[in-house]
Parts: structure tokens; sequence; C-alpha cells
């Protein structure tokens, strides 16, 4: 297959937002003015599992500043139903009770009632006093301990769904799955060496910048206006929706310019206590988080508890892997473990699978998707015990990956089949890096010592609807209408995609992120889908441009034929540029508006590796990240500069992950680090320039190929330090985070 | 944050009788600690009074005879850049380039870091090391305070209703004396010190003459680790005088669990630290 | 509690507001002088994002109270761009992809811009350091980091 040969494509122009992203004057949701604004404060449970026995909100309500008060209460009456908002089936009850809670605080940060006031100091003040009786219940922090005998029950009614069947006995396990190919037992068998071994992981949060907040307006017509931090409006529209029970057509969302997300913004939080704020009050209400209530009541991503075994012939060759993943859903079910399983094996062509998936409840917060959700967890294990494999063997560690790397055609235990992938190309290419040849270099000092690790991650990525509209404009620019949320200069990836079909520059178009009502359905700004799919809409909606472009010109010459080729329109003898067609467009019929809409089925999957070279302080434990080498396939990258960006902030994010971030739970189930100082996230001082390398394995149901690498690069980092580590000290760690005290610990153990 | 008044006095005398006024009151310098502390609830008041429009709180001044007098709400950053300091007072300004970040350094003062009071002060050890000492203003007048007597619990400190820290005052260094703070923190900066240890070491014709050691977040208070220092007194500068003195640190050391670290690891660590910071302040 | 009447300079300019003592200069400015551009991440020192320069020196405007900048000079991201010409930091960021959501680059902006009054050239390491006040969480900072040598090199051009 030859190379496309593209003119904007892979080139690096400034993104679209980029002066009022440099100035302040992009506005963000917490920037909003609006005439009659009220400030919304959330009161939240000090107890991480407790009864509610009264909510007495008489001596807040008496204070001058106070404009309206919510609860649970004032959700409309509707007979409990299973609802669908795309992330599986669930009852209405656990949706709004993760808004503000009813009957029971289920975590501690738990919302239990709201306050509109005159300023948000205001809000703040009186919430406290709202009078709070608990009753205090036992707490369970962990899957293993949720699901073991006698374990305190979150939810009275939740059954575990057991292999699809719905059970009789309440649980904290929401759902059992297993994934069987092949036959492990056979497998393990044959094999000549087969380890197994146990990890945990402690809940991580995705640490945007931005704290979650949204403005609601219940209008006089009866419509419900929200401004808010999204990654995905109609997911809003609809959450809202559903929990309000109003008709979609009622509510409008308009996505603000949004701080950060890495799914942690897919779900909703603020957006309907202040909508029913501004119902009860009469006026627009906005409520912005605080860092400590992002921590405690936003969704962080599953802690967890991993089994994985996996048998290799003496000559690398992998026959069987098993996987037990028992993932915390936090409050509410909905654990990601689910892509866990599909990630955990997906980089090898291994025959014999089993792998064992359990959703369970534990006194956390109600977890949200993390960049590549569950399958960091996952790859943590299972490269852990491939380099152990590996050194067992005596085998190179990238030539134990590419002899068993999983290829066009490979099966998952899932059942699906690899179409084409880049797993091979991304590890040929780890292994032909200077840096993987290169010498690790000295110590800094007498204590300590240096290691190289790598690693691979896989993400199958997400496709979903998106829609665009294209205005052509007198002038030959074109403005494109999207609904996709810009977290990281998508704006301009999606935009160069229509603009190499019309053969303009990047310059020449002018995107908009809209509101719900203004364009059609797009899904969520995450699963790595954004250019993939929304640029796909791009694409779709110019070469519609060009068709109506086209046909206007025939008029204009009356010709017959009218040819498109590197920005220039032609037919016979006549010749315009697409700028001096646009400028005619007027006189010889209707503007010119491409329009496009795409449901893509074929995501192409995503894989990306790692090289890392770390020097652990032998005396204290920690541990320094000295080199990092990021490799993934991209399928295209549009935008190469906004392509190593996404690889670098998903290597950093994964270093903190490895090394430090970490929710500390007292016994209580209190968050005993919820700031910014504790929960301690890598500053610019914390790692090095992080080298990129990007693979381009097109994806062949995409016009240009893309496949999308918004997260497969976060997966990887964790397992590839944990390898460079045991290079380093000869200690293997088998928990997250691999903090100094637990790596002293390793080394003193001895 | 609940409301409150606000002063900002011009002179010693006004702060005096504002203070002595309004017991509830809190004083003011930099905020890097007050302000958290007001809006996380730990703190409240109903007047706030500043302290950094006051002279003598903002100056340093340097006297080569007799040493440095550093007012209580002068911000790391202007210690950091200062040209006596820097070449007098080495350890000094490292350890206000410790605390927080760029940005925190432009508030936070030595003053502040003393009088919150906390264990894991990264400045207090160093300046228990260098025998500073605090310069209070009262009602009964001016009193000098050692800096290792300052701190008596987690948050509190010795300072008397109406009374308020005007400045620290550090000897001149003599002739082969060195001093040297060293911490632990899992991230390389923005970060509380798991442990900190402050050296001083003074080396006269081969022998150690005079040695002070203090410990940070190892004790409900800066720890003053007098022991620790007098056995190296009479020595050579030895590793084995050094991991003497090291061990009898890691003895006195109290340290708690917490978030920030198990306390097995900070009695560890305390080892580790205190023999690094007494190498590097002997190798000088 | 009484309000109180602040006069000060702002971005070059003269400026007043009323300010509830309780009030920190990052609600002054956002709240009281529609000054949005400064961002809150954390509101306890820690990220970085509402760094503004007072009196030139670099603090987190979330830690400082709006009173205490009677009669000061408060510098804040909008006051960086010389009228329609961008800054060459600020150019520097667009053209190296130096940001991605943006919520943290007022900041990083503020932050850089008083690196390079006290360095102008300051080393990787320098920049590092100098900048771990402030937090961002898309770019992995090796981007922030390349931008502000890149910025130096220019200012350092462009004042020869």
């Amino acid at each position: 297959m030859s190379t496309p040969q593209y003119s904007l494509i892979g080139t690096r122009p400034p993104r679209h937002d980029g002066a009022d992203k440099v100035t302040g004057r992009a506005l963000y949701g917490a920037d909003l003015k609006m005439s009659g604004l009220l400030h919304g404060s959330i009161l939240r449970s000090p107890h991480a599992h407790a009864r509610i026995l009264s909510i007495d909100t008489s001596k807040a309500a008496a204070h001058p500043d106070c404009r309206g008060i919510v609860t649970a209460a004032d959700f409309p009456a509707t007979p409990e139903r299973i609802v669908d908002l795309g992330e599986g089936e669930t009852p209405l009850s656990y949706i709004r009770g993760n808004m503000l809670a009813s009957g029971k605080v289920l975590y501690e940060g738990h919302a239990v009632a709201a306050v509109a006031a005159t300023s948000a100091q205001a809000a703040a003040e009186i919430a406290k006093l709202i009078e709070m009786k608990y009753e205090p219940l036992p707490c369970v922090l962990t899957a293993p301990a949720a699901m073991a005998p006698g374990a305190p029950l979150l939810h009275p009614d939740l059954r575990c769904k057991e292999f699809g069947q719905p059970t009789t006995a309440p649980s904290n396990v929401a759902d059992h799955f297993r994934q069987v190919m092949g036959n492990s037992e056979e497998g393990f068998a044959q094999a000549d060496i087969v380890i197994e071994r146990e990890f945990t992981t402690s809940t991580v949060h995705q640490g945007y910048i931005e704290p979650h907040t949204a403005t609601a307006l219940w209008n006089n017509d009866g419509r419900l206006l929200i401004w808010c931090a999204t990654q995905g409006s109609f997911v809003v529209r609809d959450s809202v929706a559903c929990m309000l029970d109003l008709p979609v057509s009622r509510v409008r969302v308009t996505p603000m310019e949004i701080g950060g997300g890495f799914g942690g913004k897919v779900p909703v939080y603020v957006e309907p206590v202040a909508a029913l704020l501004s119902q009860k009050t009469g006026h627009p209400v906005k409520i912005t988080m605080t860092r400590r209530e992002v921590l405690e009541g936003s969704g962080p991503t599953p802690g967890s508890f991993i089994r994985v075994k996996i048998g290799a012939k003496k000559d690398g060759t992998l026959v069987a892997a098993q996987a037990y993943l028992a993932y915390e859903a936090g409050a509410y079910p909905g654990a990601m473990v689910s892509p866990a399983a599909t990630c955990v094996f997906a980089a090898y062509d291994i025959p014999n699978q089993t792998i064992d998936g359990y959703d369970v409840v534990v006194n956390k917060p109600s977890t949200a998707p993390y960049r590549a959700p569950g399958a960091t967890n996952a790859a943590f294990a299972t490269e852990t015990v491939l380099d152990e494999i590996a050194e067992t063997l005596k085998l190179d560690p990238l030539d134990l990956r590419i002899r068993n790397a999983a290829k066009e055609g490979t099966r998952r235990a899932d059942g699906a089949k690899f179409r084409r992938i880049g797993c091979l190309e991304v590890l040929e290419t780890m292994k032909a890096h200077p840096h993987y040849s290169a010498p690790l270099g000295e110590p800094s000092h007498a204590a300590a010592q240096r290691g190289r690790g790598v690693a691979v991650g896989f993400w199958m990525n997400a496709g979903l609807p998106s829609s665009c509209t294209l205005n052509v404009h007198a002038d030959g620019s074109v403005g494109l209408i999207e609904g996709s949320t810009d977290i990281g200069g998508s704006r301009t990836s999606i935009a160069m995609q229509a603009a190499e079909v019309l053969g303009l520059q990047s310059e020449d178009m002018r995107p908009s992120v809209v509101d719900t009502d203004t364009i059609g359905y797009t899904g969520v700004t995450g699963g790595s889908r954004t250019t993939f799919a929304t640029g796909w809409a791009a694409h779709d909606a110019a070469q519609d441009v060009v068709r109506q472009m086209k046909e206007r010109a025939a008029r204009l010459w009356q010709v017959e034929e009218v040819q498109f080729a590197n920005g220039v329109f032609t037919g016979g003898e006549h010749k315009l540029t697409f700028k001096q067609l646009a400028a005619r467009v007027g006189e010889i019929g209707a503007p010119v508006v491409g329009r496009a809409s795409v449901n893509p089925r074929g995501a192409g999957g995503s894989f990306a590796g790692v090289i890392v070279d770390v020097e652990v302080d032998m005396e204290t434990g920690k541990t320094s990240i000295i080199r990092f080498t990021s490799v993934q396939d991209a399928g295209k990258a549009i935008h190469p500069s906004y392509v190593e960006g996404q690889m670098q902030g998903g290597s950093v994010q994964g270093i903190g992950w490895a090394l430090n971030e970490e929710y500390f739970m007292s016994a209580e189930g209190r968050m005993m680090n919820a700031s910014f100082l504790d929960y301690r996230m890598p500053t610019a001082l914390d790692v090095p320039m992080i080298d990129t390398a990007i693979v381009e394995v097109p994806n062949p149901v995409h016009p240009y190929g893309v496949r999308g690498v918004g997260e497969a690069n976060i997966v990887a980092p964790p397992a590839a330090i944990a390898n460079a580590i045991h290079a380093a000290t000869g200690h293997r760690m088998r928990h997250l985070p691999m903090n100094p005290p637990s790596v002293m610990a390793a080394i003193l153990r001895g | 944050m609940k409301s409150f008044d606000y002063a900002a006095p011009r002179t010693l005398d006004e702060a005096l009788s504002l203070v002595a006024q309004n017991p509830q009151a809190q004083v003011l310098a930099g905020g890097t600690d007050l302000l958290v502390q007001l809006k996380n609830g730990r703190r409240e008041t109903d007047l706030v009074i500043d302290l950094k429009r006051i002279a003598e709180l903002k100056t340093i001044a340097f006297d080569p005879k007799k040493g440095l007098t550093v007012g209580a709400a002068v911000p790391c950053a202007q210690l950091c850049a200062h040209a006596d300091l820097r070449q007098h007072y080495p350890s000094l300004a490292e350890v206000a380039g410790l605390i927080g970040g760029t940005a925190i350094q432009g508030r936070a003062s030595l003053g502040g870091n003393l009088c919150n009071a906390a264990p894991s002060a990264d400045s207090v050890p160093l300046m228990i090391a260098l025998a500073a000492q605090a310069r209070v203003a009262g009602p009964q007048g001016i009193r000098d305070v050692p800096v290792e007597d300052f701190c008596v619990a987690p948050g509190k400190n010795l300072l008397a209703p109406g009374e308020f820290l005007v400045n620290i005052f550090f000897p001149i260094p003599a002739a082969g004396f060195h001093a040297q703070y060293l911490r632990f923190t899992p991230r390389n900066e923005m970060d509380i010190a798991v442990v900190g240890v402050g050296v001083s070491t003074r080396v006269e014709n081969g022998k150690i003459t005079a040695a002070r050691i203090a410990l940070a977040s190892v004790a409900p208070t800066p720890l003053f680790v007098k022991e620790a220092g007098d056995s190296l007194i009479g020595q050579a500068p030895t590793p084995e005088a050094i991991a003497q003195a090291a061990s009898l640190a890691q003895a006195a050391a109290k340290p708690i669990s917490d978030m920030r670290a198990p306390a097995d690891y900070r009695r560890h660590l305390c080892g580790v630290l205190t023999r690094r910071a007494l190498t590097a302040a002997l190798a000088q | 509690m009484k309000k109180v009447h602040v006069q000060l300079t702002l971005n070059g300019e003269p400026a007043e507001f009323l300010a509830e003592p309780r009030q920190t200069l990052l609600e002054c400015l956002r709240d009281n002088l529609n000054l949005t551009g400064t961002k809150e991440g954390c509101g306890d020192g820690n990220c970085g994002s509402c760094s503004v320069l007072l009196d030139g020196q670099l603090v987190t405007s979330c830690l400082v109270l709006g009173v205490e900048t009677d009669g000061l000079r408060v510098d804040t991201v909008e006051g960086i761009a010389k009228g329609s010409t961008l800054h060459p930091i600020q150019k520097a960021f667009i053209d190296n992809a130096a940001l991605q959501c943006g919520i943290c680059t007022p900041g990083f902006l503020m932050a850089t811009k008083s690196l390079l009054e006290h360095n102008p050239n300051p080393t990787e390491p320098e920049i590092r350091l100098w900048l771990a006040n402030n937090l961002c969480r898309c770019t992995g900072y090796d981007k922030i980091v390349r931008a502000v040598m890149i910025a130096a090199a220019e200012m350092q051009e462009s004042a020869q």
C-alpha cells in the first residue's frame, strides 16, 4: 500500500484557540458571569458509610443570604427504573443517589444537600448550618474486603449478575463475568514455566487542574440551560434530562472551555444540583467545586486486586494466561473491569486464556473513567509477570514480547479479532530506539543504583457518533461547527482534516465548539475518539462541501463535469481556486453548507510502549526517572505536536500513578490527603523530557488512518517503571504506588 | 472563610496595641499557612492584623561583627536573593529556597514558618542548628527566645496573648563553621518533609569543637537533639563519629505514621539524613 | 464586616475595588475586577494556576488577601501582551504546543515571565525548579520547558 501524500495532515499549524488561551480570554466554566447569578455550595458527608437520620435545614434557610436549599427529596417523584446513559444499565436511584444522597451516604464527600446564596463564600458558610444526623455504619474500602463473607453491604438491593444471570443473595459484587478462550488448564500443562503473582493498586485521581463547575438556569419558558465543564455536552444533556425527568429537548447544554478531564469529566456531578437550585430560586445558579470536593466527591479511578498467571515454553512462546480482576467501583456499580479484561492480555497472541472480572462496590467515591480506564492496573500485572518470565528464561524482554505480539487476525478472549494493528511495529520501534541500547550512565551518588525497564500497553479506542457542519464564507474561509469539547488542540486536528479535503490551510478554518441545540449528536471527548470520529465527520462534511461547490461551478461555467484537485476546481477550460469559487457562490445560488455525521464502528486500537531508566536511592527508596521514551501507534498523526503532547501527558500521569499518587484512606474511610499538597502529582522537577516516537500503522477504516492517541500511553508506564526498579534493585514491586517507603521496605526485607 | 476585619499597622507600637486589644486576632505575615487555615476552618478570627507594613518586620540587617537579623515577615524569595545572606549563611539561603515553590517563596517567611509551629517546618531545624534567637514583642516589652524553645506543640508556639514575633537573629558564623539542612520528600519540591535534619558543625585543628543537630517531622515539635551534637565534640570528623551521632538522632526521634509516611520509615530516614547532613557539613 | 476600598496599579493602570477583607486577591481579580484570566485550581497555593506578580514578586493570588494589595502593583495574564501583539512567551507557548487544556497556562505564563526577569538564560533544571510551583496535568511539562527555553532565546536575541 503506498503512503498517501498530504499537504496539511502531518504538519504543525498553531491551534485556533491559542491566542484566547494565552491571554486569559478563553472562557472556562467558572468564568461565566450572568445577571442575577447565585452561587451554590454542596454539603457533603463526613462519614464513609452512614444512615441519614435527619436533615434539618431550618437554620440555614433563615440566613439572610440564603436563597434556596435542595436535597434528594427535590428530585421529581418518579418510579424506580433502569436507565442506560451509555455506561451500562443502572437503576435511576443510583444515578440520582450519587448527585444527592438519599437514605444512606456511601462515601466521605457524598453530597447530601446544596445551598444557593448571594456569594460563593456565603453559600459555603450557609451549607455548614444544615444540621445532619447520621448513624455511622461499618465501611469497606477494598475489593477483597467487600467480597469477604459478612462484609457490610452498601446496597441492600444489589444482587450479583453472575455470568450474565441474576443471583438472589445480597452482595457488594455487582457483576462477575468470565471470558474463556481455548483451555487454560491444558495450556498451563504444556508450559515449561508458569508464573503467578498478585497485585494491588490504590485509587488514583485524574487530577485535572480545573475543578468541576456548572451554571444552570431553569428559564421561564420551561427550558433548562446549562453551561459547564464537560467532556460531553450531550452526555450532560441526557443525564440531566433523565435525572430530572425531562425530555432531552427541554435541556440545552453549552460546553465551556474545559480545564482537563482525562475521563473524569464524562460523568455529571454538580449540573443536576445547580438545575434543582435554579428551579427553586428562579435564578441562574453556579456551583464550582473546591479541590477537596473534587478529590472526595468526584470520580477517581478504581483501585484493584489482580492475580495474573502466565505460562510459557522455554523458547518464550506464551501458551496460557489467566487473570482475576477485582476492581473497586466505589459507591455505585461500574468499575472499569470489562475494558480491563479486554486489555489485560491484548498485546499478545496467547491461545488459552481465562479472565474473571469482578465489579465490586466499596465505600469510596463512585469511580469514573481515567485515560484507558482499567487497562493501566491490568498491564501493571501482566507486564511485570512477563518481565519475570523473560528474566527466568534469560530472554530479552522485548524479544519475548515481539515473539508473542498480537497481529492482524489475533483473537482476544472477549472474542474480538484484531484488524490491522501496530503492536509489533511499536515493539520493534522500541527495540531499535537508541534509548534501548544506550548505556545507563553512572549513578549520581554512592547509594544510588540504576535500571532500565520496558512495558507495552493497549487501548481499544472508541467510535461513537459525531457531527460536523461546514459553512463556506465568501472570503473562502470555512466555519466549522462541532460538538467535541476541545481539551488538547482537537479544534485544530479536526479542522485540518476538513481543510485537507478542501485544499485550504488550517488558518482558513474557523472551528467552533457549540451547544447541544446547534450541532447534531456528538459523543464524549473520550475514548481517544475525537480526532478519529469528529475528524472523520469533518472530512465527510468537507466532501459534501466539495460536491456542492462542484455543482455551483458546473452551473457557473455551464459545463457537465467539474474536477477538484489540490484546491482547484476545473471544468473545461475554466479554473477557479476554492477561495475564488467561494467568492462567487452568492451569484450562483444558495450558500454552501456542508454537513456530515458518522457513527464509526471501526475504531482502531492503539498500542503504546515505554522504555524507562530509573535511579533508586537504596537508602531512602526514592525512585527518580532518568530517561523516558514513549512509543505509540497513532495510525496517522494529524498534528504531530498534539500527538506528542498526548504521549507526554499520559506518560507523566503514568509516572505519578507509578510512584506517588494514591488515595490515602483512614480505617474509617476518610481521605487523609485531599489536597494538591499531599496528593502528590508530578511537578516539572520530578520528570525529565519525555522522548516520543510516533509509529504510523494506518487504521484501515479511517479516511486518514487515524487511530486515536489519547489513552494507550498511560497504560505501560507503571509496569515499565516497576521493571526498571527491579533491574536497579533486584526487587519486584507488586503494589501501586511504588512510593519511597514501599521500595525502602522491599530493600530492607532483602 | 468566615468574615473578618483587616488592619495593617505601620509601626510596632501600633501593632502592639492592636494585638493587645484583640487577643483573638490572627497576625498575618506571608499568609501561606494562615490563609489556608482560615479557609479550611482550622483557625477562625474576627480580625487579621497584617504586619507587613511594619519596617522592622520587613528588614534584613547584616552586621559582620554580630550577625544577621531577619524581619519576621521577610519573604523567602528575598532571603534567597540577599548577597550577604548567601555568602555568610548559605544554608539559610538554601532552606529559604526549599519552602514551597517559587510563588510560595514570594510570600512565605521564616517568621511564619516558625510561628506556625508545624513539626515539619523546613527552616526550624536549621535555625536551631544555627543557634538562632527569636525576638518577641509584647505588652511587657521585648524578649529573646532560643528558636529550639519556640514551638511547644503541633501548631502551638510559646507566644503569650498580645505578643508577636519581630525578627530572628543569627549569630555570625565562626571560622570552621558549616551548616546544612537536608530533608526527604517524595516529590522534589512542593512537598512536606517526611524527615528533615538541620546540622551545624565547627571544626578547629581537625577536631569538632561545636555541633548542633535538630530534626523535623519526627516529634510533635521540631526536635533539638542536643546529645547527638554533643557526641561529636572533641572528635575527629570520622564516619564512625558521624554514625554515632546519627544513631543518637535516630534514637531521639518519636515519629508517627500518617499519610505522608509510616513511622518506621521516618525513623530509618532520620539516621540516613543525619549521616548525610553531617557528612556534607563536615566536608565543606 | 465592612468592605475596604483598595487602590492599586493593575497591569500598569490605576485601578480600585471594594473588597471584603476575607476575599482573596484571586477572588477580587475574578469577581470584583472581572479579570477571569487568573484561574483557581486548588485554593491553597499548590497548583500555581492563580499566579500573579505582586510588586514584581511571583505569588499565588489565592493566598493573598485583596486588601493587602492597597498601594501595590499587581500584574496578571491580561497584562502580558502589548496591545494586540503577543509577548514572546505567549507566542512560544502557542507555537510549541505548550498548552493543551489551557487552564494552567496563565499561571505558567506569569511564572515564566518572572523567571526570565530573574534569569534571562535559564538552564533546563533551573526552569524545572522555578516552575515546580505550577502543576500541569496535560503536557507532562516537556513542551512547556522547551517553550520557555525558546522564549528565553528569542527575548535574548531581540534584546541585542
